[in-house]
């Protein structure tokens, strides 16, 4: 029998903030433990809640960003259930009123080839809303630690629709999902700092049935391959118990993924009942067009977008649009270099080859950067006016990498220029070897052409091999019709 | 007056994480039996298109800006902790 | 009259001050002795801080001599129930729970008092957790009423009432939930405030039941009630439901404001089991307003009779989220027979809850479950709603309302054993949480076996200046609050 899985993706991405959600005492990542703390993050005795205005801010440009409908009126809930890591034993949450219902996740997946675009769809979702992060728990041999300075985080709960029937889906929707969190300055989306967490609900069903089959939860997928890796061993886990002969149970499974398996979570956890109310402490949030206006004005460009504009517009091919469109700054800056040169094609392939490259080999960020746009743009007209040659033009560019120096500097200083600068040193190197070949010159005289490439061996000799041929040869000939 | 049928003790205690002798529940589930029988009388009121009352004076959007302010010195933070090591707070070992 | 500075008003201690006849120092020396000459037989109190308060006063006379008192509070010293927090001060909420908790930080209310000069002085018994009527419910013992010590001072703040009825205190703070401040009170004879729900920041207050809670003054006097109330009162950006509003002067507002007002009785409130002394007093009272050229007009609140069980629906389910902080990880009580992680919150709990706290986590967790959410919390938030607009609607026609504040005197320790019995204790004062309403009980005379009668006034919301003028006319003509139990 073939097997189609259904897989639905629940993402918790950290909304980047200054302060906590409900209380004004810093966010971070990598403090010593318990240094981020206050009344309100600790629950003690009489704290109360305040919430955080960047993060509905940021939370409502995520659902701009994804085509959300951003309810115009929303609530705080609390769910309740002890761990050690929830300080209050509940956690604040948004329940029947999501601040963000509906919208989709624009993903590509591979193409037949690397430089073929693959096939794009739109993920449904089901809703985002946001909650507080929990503390985080060290466990030791014989003890478990809490540190708290995680708890109160601010975080997004993005929940697909079940709709992604493959794990390069799934692949595909977390890396889109990420660079628009990204591109929206509304989450790093780290997930080596838990910046972005996932959980898969995979249930699998024969092809042409509708109804959906036992899902299993698939937890600790820290990795955005890990995600993939997971939900590809879950499906084959899954289809490999029915064709046993099996039935899925339903489950929560947690994915390793240095070994690629999953084992099943004993649920110690009694029978969930999560006694949901509105939380008394917080006020209700109205959300007006004025707001959401405010911050559409904020909302950039989505990478999909932005490729099929540089395909149309700038006539790029689409290996290079991929290059450059996933990282916002690198597609900015792309866009002022290639205003500045006039040669979007020849601007993107410095960027993407050169550029790139030596980034990478230094291990910088484009941030650090010595080499601007207009650096990049003055290096292509260098090239496109033959004043510099394309090997030439390549030492160029290392060298403006390391020195920050304009390209024409470089040329000058390193003696990388195709021509002398001065017009006339070459005129009087042609002069000088026309002279010294009265031979050439009278066969060139008398209509034989090819006579002319007898006067540029020494004139390049003199030229120490850095001459520009063009220009070698219209000098030439404007000298032999006059002489 | 007893407890409701459906006034499952057990599960509520064990919901609200209360570890109750069985003398407690016995008294607990007369108890509460006689105040949920005289809030049954609730039932009779017509609500039909009233909203609740959330907050006796309910207003939107109260919120601060995202500035941050100095929160709790780790002794102050730790300084109830009935069992702390290395700056953290110390509890059985939870199995995740 | 008495002379005892422990038994003066703040008004007459702020005057005494600034005449320079008596210092903070002496004055917090007096309360200290007069704390400990009692203490033993009222016992209002958790635990005190003598040398801190001591400390606070010599600050606040030393402010004085150079000019710069902060006003009618500087230098007098001002009780606190045990669930407001006051930074390296115990807080216990009387909980073997919190039995060893300190506060790292200070509620508003406690910021404010200190920038008035208030001297902080004790922490004051309290039924466990503020659930109770009567400060039976207390892990260090009850307390005694002070006008009878075999009865108890109401509750839940009944030690904040009977410190100040017993001089331990020139006024003292409470919280009220569903009548925590005006009952003791009124059982112990002095002046209870519960303000409008918003007007005093909660940050800090140890939560019962969020949307319900204020806290609020006892005070000898009602212009003293308007003194500290002017203190604490306010919009605080750390307390979401605390409400932007101008705060008037109280004080000079309560003797600017003149009648005659428009009053009504609401006839609900004086039906079944209302004690017939208590009915007397208080239509003696109505009588006093009606004599003063006011309109008296009975009024009718039809949902009064719903007005407990949509309490106790309410108020154990935001109780039983409230108290599941209450786990023995961060601070508190931890169980030391705990098998793991799940046993240590079950037995901590266990360990560390009083009956009436574990009763009230009991019915709050039931009303919320899977199922039960609906016919429950629900429906009583909607019959809440229908109990605020029977408030609103009398005041189309009326300034305030009359009623009795509880509807029997101090009665026995130990007498009401049946928790039903004691709900019943709260039936005047539930509505005006409810309906977050400012409510003040006034002494108006006492039973034939000498145990003190409140009278309670309802205002509307945020008007607290009218419904202190209301009450202070009322107490400048009768002679109630110069007369002190005799202990
Ligand atoms: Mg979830
Ligand atoms: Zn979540």
């Amino acid at each position: 029998m073939n097997y189609e899985a259904v897989i639905g993706l629940e993402v918790h991405v950290q909304v980047k903030t200054r302060s906590k959600i409900f209380t004004r005492v810093s966010t971070g990542y990598g403090y010593e433990p318990n240094t981020l703390t206050d009344p309100v993050v600790l629950a003690l005795p009489g704290a109360l809640p305040v919430m955080n205005k960047a993060a509905l801010d940021a939370i409502i440009k995520a659902g701009l960003l994804l085509g959300c409908e951003i309810a115009p009126v929303c609530k705080w809930d609390r769910k309740q259930y002890f761990y050690p890591d929830s300080p209050k034993n509940y956690q604040i949450s948004q329940y029947d009123q999501p601040i963000c219902l509906g919208g989709t996740v624009e993903i590509e997946l591979p193409g037949s080839a690397r430089n073929v675009m693959g096939e794009h769809k739109k993920i449904p979702l089901t809703r985002i809303h946001l909650e507080e992060d929990v503390g985080k728990l060290n466990h030791g041999a014989n003890d478990s630690l809490v540190d708290y300075n995680r708890a109160g985080t601010p975080l997004m709960e993005i929940v697909s629709d079940p709709a992604m029937h493959t794990a390069e889906e799934a692949y595909a929707y977390l890396t889109s999902l990420r660079a628009t969190m990204i591109y929206g300055g509304i989450s790093d989306c780290d997930m080596e700092k838990g910046q972005l967490r996932c959980d898969a609900n995979i249930s699998i069903r024969p092809v042409g049935e509708t109804k959906l089959g036992v899902k299993v939860e698939l937890k600790n997928l820290n990795s955005i391959s890990y995600v993939r890796d997971g939900i590809a061993h879950e499906i084959k886990r899954q289809i490999g118990v029915l064709e046993r002969g099996g039935i899925i149970v339903q489950e929560t499974r947690d994915y390793d993924g240095m070994t690629g398996t999953s084992q099943s979570l004993r649920s110690k956890e009694m029978a969930h009942d999560y006694r949901y109310f509105p939380d008394p402490d917080l006020m209700p949030v109205k959300v007006d067009e004025a707001w959401k206006d405010k911050l559409r004005a904020e909302c950039p460009e989505l990478p999909f977008d932005k490729q099929r504009r540089f395909l149309a517009d700038y006539q790029l091919p689409y290996t290079l649009t991929s290059a450059l469109v996933w990282d916002h700054a690198l597609a900015d800056y792309f866009e002022a270099a290639a205003k500045l040169s006039g040669k979007p094609q020849a601007t993107g392939n410095w960027i993407v080859n050169d550029l790139l490259r030596e980034l990478g080999a230094a291990k910088l960020g484009l941030a650090d950067s010595r080499v601007a746009p207009a650096h990049i743009a003055a290096l292509v007209k260098l090239v496109d006016s033959g004043t510099v040659l394309t090997n030439a033009a390549k030492e160029i560019f290392v060298e403006m990498f390391a020195t920050g120096d304009q390209p024409d500097a470089v040329a000058e200083r390193k003696g990388l220029n195709a021509a002398p600068t001065d017009s006339n040193g070459l005129e009087q190197w042609c002069r000088d070897a026309i002279a010294a070949n009265p031979k050439a010159l009278a066969e060139f005289k008398s209509g034989k052409d090819s006579a002319i490439n007898a006067f540029k061996g020494p004139i390049m000799k003199a030229a120490k091999g850095k001459a520009n041929p063009k220009l070698v040869d219209e000098t030439l000939r404007k000298l032999l019709a006059s002489s | 007056m007893s407890a409701p049928a459906d006034l499952n003790i057990d599960h509520v205690a064990t919901l609200a994480r209360l570890a109750l002798t069985p003398e407690e529940k016995a008294k607990f589930a007369q108890q509460i039996g006689d105040v949920l029988h005289h809030i049954e009388q609730l039932k009779k009121v017509d609500v039909s298109g009233v909203e609740p009352t959330a907050h006796a004076a309910p207003v939107f959007n109260v919120w601060a800006d995202d500035v941050s302010k100095p929160g709790l010195s780790v002794e102050a933070a730790l300084k109830n902790a009935p069992a702390q090591r290395d700056h953290m707070v110390v509890v059985p070992k939870v199995v995740e | 009259m008495t002379s005892e500075p422990f038994y003066q008003t703040i008004a007459q201690l702020a005057a005494a001050l600034d005449a320079k006849r008596l210092s903070s120092v002496d004055l917090t020396k007096a309360v200290i002795a007069r704390t400990k000459a009692v203490e033993g037989r009222v016992h209002a109190f958790n635990s005190f801080d003598e040398t801190d308060a001591l400390a606070q006063a010599s600050s606040s006379d030393a402010r004085r001599a150079a000019g710069q008192a902060r006003g009618a509070l500087d230098g007098i010293p001002i009780g606190f129930k045990d669930v407001i927090a006051v930074t390296g001060q115990p807080l216990t909420a009387s909980s073997k729970m919190l039995a060893n908790f300190v506060s790292p930080y200070d509620a508003t209310v406690t910021t404010k008092l200190k920038n008035a000069g208030a001297v902080v002085w004790g922490r004051l018994n309290m039924d466990e957790f503020a659930m109770g009527s009567s400060t039976e419910n207390s892990a260090n013992g009850p307390t005694s009423n002070p006008w009878d010590l075999t009865r108890v001072p109401g509750g839940s703040s009944g030690g904040s009432a009977a410190a100040l009825a017993a001089g331990e205190a020139i006024a003292t703070l409470g919280s009220d939930t569903g009548g925590s401040i005006r009952q003791p009170a009124a059982l112990c004879g002095v002046v209870g405030l519960k303000p409008t729900y918003g007007l005093v920041s909660r940050f800090g207050l140890i939560a019962f039941a969020s949307s319900l809670d204020q806290i609020g003054p006892f005070a000898r006097t009602v212009e003293d009630a308007a003194i500290v109330l002017g203190a604490i009162a306010g919009y605080d950006e750390r307390d979401s439901t605390s409400f932007q509003t101008e705060i008037p002067d109280y004080r000079v507002d309560l003797k600017q404001r003149q009648g005659p007002w428009k009053l009504g009785i609401p006839k609900e409130y004086f039906g079944e089991g209302l004690d017939p002394e208590i009915a007397a007093a208080v239509e003696r009272t109505i009588a006093f307003y009606k004599g003063q050229g006011c309109e008296i007009k009975e009024v009718s609140l039809p949902h009064t009779q719903y007005c407990l069980d949509t309490y106790y629906v309410i108020a154990t389910a935001e109780a039983s989220s409230n108290l599941a902080r209450y786990d023995g990880i961060r601070y508190g009580h931890r169980s030391q027979n705990a098998s793991d992680i799940v046993d240590l919150y079950f037995k901590s709990r266990a360990e560390g809850f009083g009956a009436e706290v574990k009763r009230r986590i009991i019915l709050g967790t039931y009303v919320l479950s899977s199922g039960y959410y609906d016919a429950y919390y629900l429906r009583a938030q909607k019959v809440r709603t229908l109990i605020r607009n029977d408030f609103l609607a009398t005041f189309r026609d009326v300034d305030a309302l009359i009623t009795p504040t509880s509807p029997m005197p101090a009665f026995k320790i130990g007498e009401k054993a049946d928790p039903l019995a004691l709900y019943l204790c709260d039936i005047y004062t539930i509505g005006v949480n409810l309906a977050g309403l400012p409510g003040i009980s006034v002494p108006c005379g006492f039973t034939k076996s000498g145990l003190p009668i409140g009278a309670q006034l309802i205002g509307q919301p945020f008007r607290e200046s009218e419904l202190l003028a209301i009450a202070h006319a009322y107490e400048q003509a009768h002679d109630w609050k110069n007369k002190f139990p005799a202990l």
